[in-house]
C-alpha cells in the first residue's frame, strides 16, 4: 500500500509539473485557477497542522505534541530556520514525556 | 521545495539589480548552492519524519527522487502515518502539488525547453528554482542558468539530506520518545508560516484548521484534511462574488 501511494503520488505530482510545461501560458490569465491554486497550500497545510497536532486516529487528544507545536510557533516568530523549528518541537515534546508531565 | 519566502520572487528582483550587467554567472551559481544547502538541511527532517511515519528508507528515498516537491512529500507521509488511506494520501499530495503547474506555466515561455530538457526541467520545477528563475525577468540567459543551477543543487542536496535523515532515524526504536510525532506538525507549520502574509490568509488558515478538527471524529483519517481543500474553492467564490459586486457598483 505504501509503495502504491509513493509511486502513484509521484506520477501525479510529476504530471502536474509536466502539464504546466506543455499547456499554453494563457491559462495563467484565468483568475479562478490562479486564486484556487494559491489558496490550496494554505488550506491543506493548516488542516495538516491541526490534525497532526490534535488527532490520534479519529479521536481528538491534547498531549505533548501541542506543547511541541507551540514551541515551534515561538521559534518561527524568532525567525528560526526550518530545521531548528522542527528540532525545537521534537525536543520540547520529548522532554515533557521524559519528565512524566505529559503523554 | 516548501513555501519558503523564496516564492515571493518580487523580493528577490530588486536585490539582483547590481548583478544585472555582470556577464559572469558565478553570483547566480553561488546563490543556487546556498539555496540547495538550506533545502538539504530540511531534507534531513523529511527523511527522519518519513521513517517515523512508517515508511522504509527505500520508500522515503523514492519520494525525494521521484516526487521531489517537499510539501507534497511531507503531506503524503503525514497522512499515511496518521492512518489515512492510499486515496487520501495521494489526493492531498497532488492537491498540494498543483501550484507547480502554475510555476511551469509561467516558466515555459522563459525557459523554452525542448526534447529531453523539457522532461528533466519539469521534475526540477519547484518553489526554489521558479523563484530564482523569475527573479531575472529581463535576462533569459541568466533566468535559464538560475533555473538549472538551483533545480539541480536542490535536487542533489535534498536527496542527500533525505538519505542521511532516513538512515539516522531508522536506528531509533520509538519515534514518540524522541518527539518526532511533534516534529511532523511543526514541519507543516514551518511550511505554512511564510504564506500567512495577510489577514485574509490567516482567516483562510483558521477556517481550514477548524473545519478539519471538527471533522476528525466523523471521517476516516486523512479525509478531514482533504475536506479543507473545499475551503479554497469556497474562498475563491466569495472573492469572485465580492469583486463582481464592486465592479457593478462602479466603486473600482
Amino acid at each position: 500500500m505504501i509503495w502504491a501511494a509513493v509511486l502513484i503520488g509521484a506520477a501525479g505530482t510529476y504530471s502536474e509539473k509536466l502539464l504546466g510545461h506543455l499547456l499554453p501560458a494563457a491559462l495563467l490569465d484565468n483568475t479562478t485557477v490562479r486564486r484556487i491554486t494559491g489558496y490550496l497550500p494554505i488550506c491543506l497545510l493548516s488542516a495538516l497542522v491541526a490534525v497532526q497536532t490534535f488527532a490520534t486516529g479519529t479521536t481528538l487528544v491534547i498531549d505533548a505534541r501541542v506543547a511541541g507545536v507551540a514551541a515551534a510557533v515561538i521559534a518561527l516568530m524568532l525567525r528560526a530556520p526550518f530545521l531548528v523549528v522542527v528540532l525545537v518541537a521534537a525536543i520540547v515534546a520529548a522532554l515533557l514525556r521524559a519528565s512524566g508531565l505529559s503523554e | 521545495m516548501n513555501s519558503d519566502d523564496m516564492v515571493n520572487s518580487d523580493d528577490i528582483v530588486n536585490s539582483d539589480d547590481a548583478a544585472a550587467n555582470d556577464v559572469s554567472m558565478r553570483p547566480t551559481t553561488v546563490k543556487a548552492l546556498g539555496v540547495g544547502v538550506a533545502t538539504g538541511a530540511y531534507g534531513l527532517s523529511f527523511g527522519a519524519i518519513s521513517i517515523a511515519s512508517g515508511l522504509d528508507v527505500w520508500q522515503t528515498q523514492a519520494l525525494s527522487l521521484l516526487m521531489f516537491t517537499g510539501a507534497s512529500q511531507f503531506a503524503l507521509v503525514g497522512v499515511l502515518g496518521a492512518g489515512g488511506g492510499l486515496v487520501a494520501a495521494v489526493a492531498t499530495a497532488v492537491l498540494l502539488g498543483a501550484r507547480n503547474s502554475l510555476y511551469a506555466l509561467s516558466l515555459a515561455p522563459r525557459l523554452r525547453l525542448h526534447g529531453f530538457a523539457k522532461f528533466a526541467g519539469a521534475q526540477l520545477t519547484i518553489d526554489e528554482s521558479t523563484a530564482m528563475a523569475l527573479s531575472h525577468p529581463d535576462d533569459s540567459q541568466r533566468a535559464r542558468h538560475a533555473f538549472w543551477a538551483t533545480g539541480l543543487s536542490v535536487f542533489i542536496l535534498w536527496n542527500i539530506g533525505t538519505l542521511t535523515g532516513a538512515l539516522g532515524a531508522s536506528f531509533i526504536d520509538d519515534p514518540g520518545t524522541l518527539g518526532l510525532d511533534a516534529a511532523i506538525p511543526a514541519g507543516f507549520i514551518a511550511l505554512l508560516w511564510p504564506r500567512l502574509t495577510s489577514r485574509s490568509m490567516w482567516a483562510l488558515a483558521l477556517v481550514s484548521a477548524s473545519l478539519a478538527i471538527a471533522l476528525v471524529p466523523f471521517l476516516q483519517p486523512g479525509l478531514p484534511v482533504l475536506a479543507a481543500a473545499l475551503v479554497a474553492v469556497a474562498a475563491d467564490r466569495i472573492v469572485a462574488h465580492r469583486s463582481r459586486r464592486e465592479n457593478q457598483g462602479g466603486t473600482s
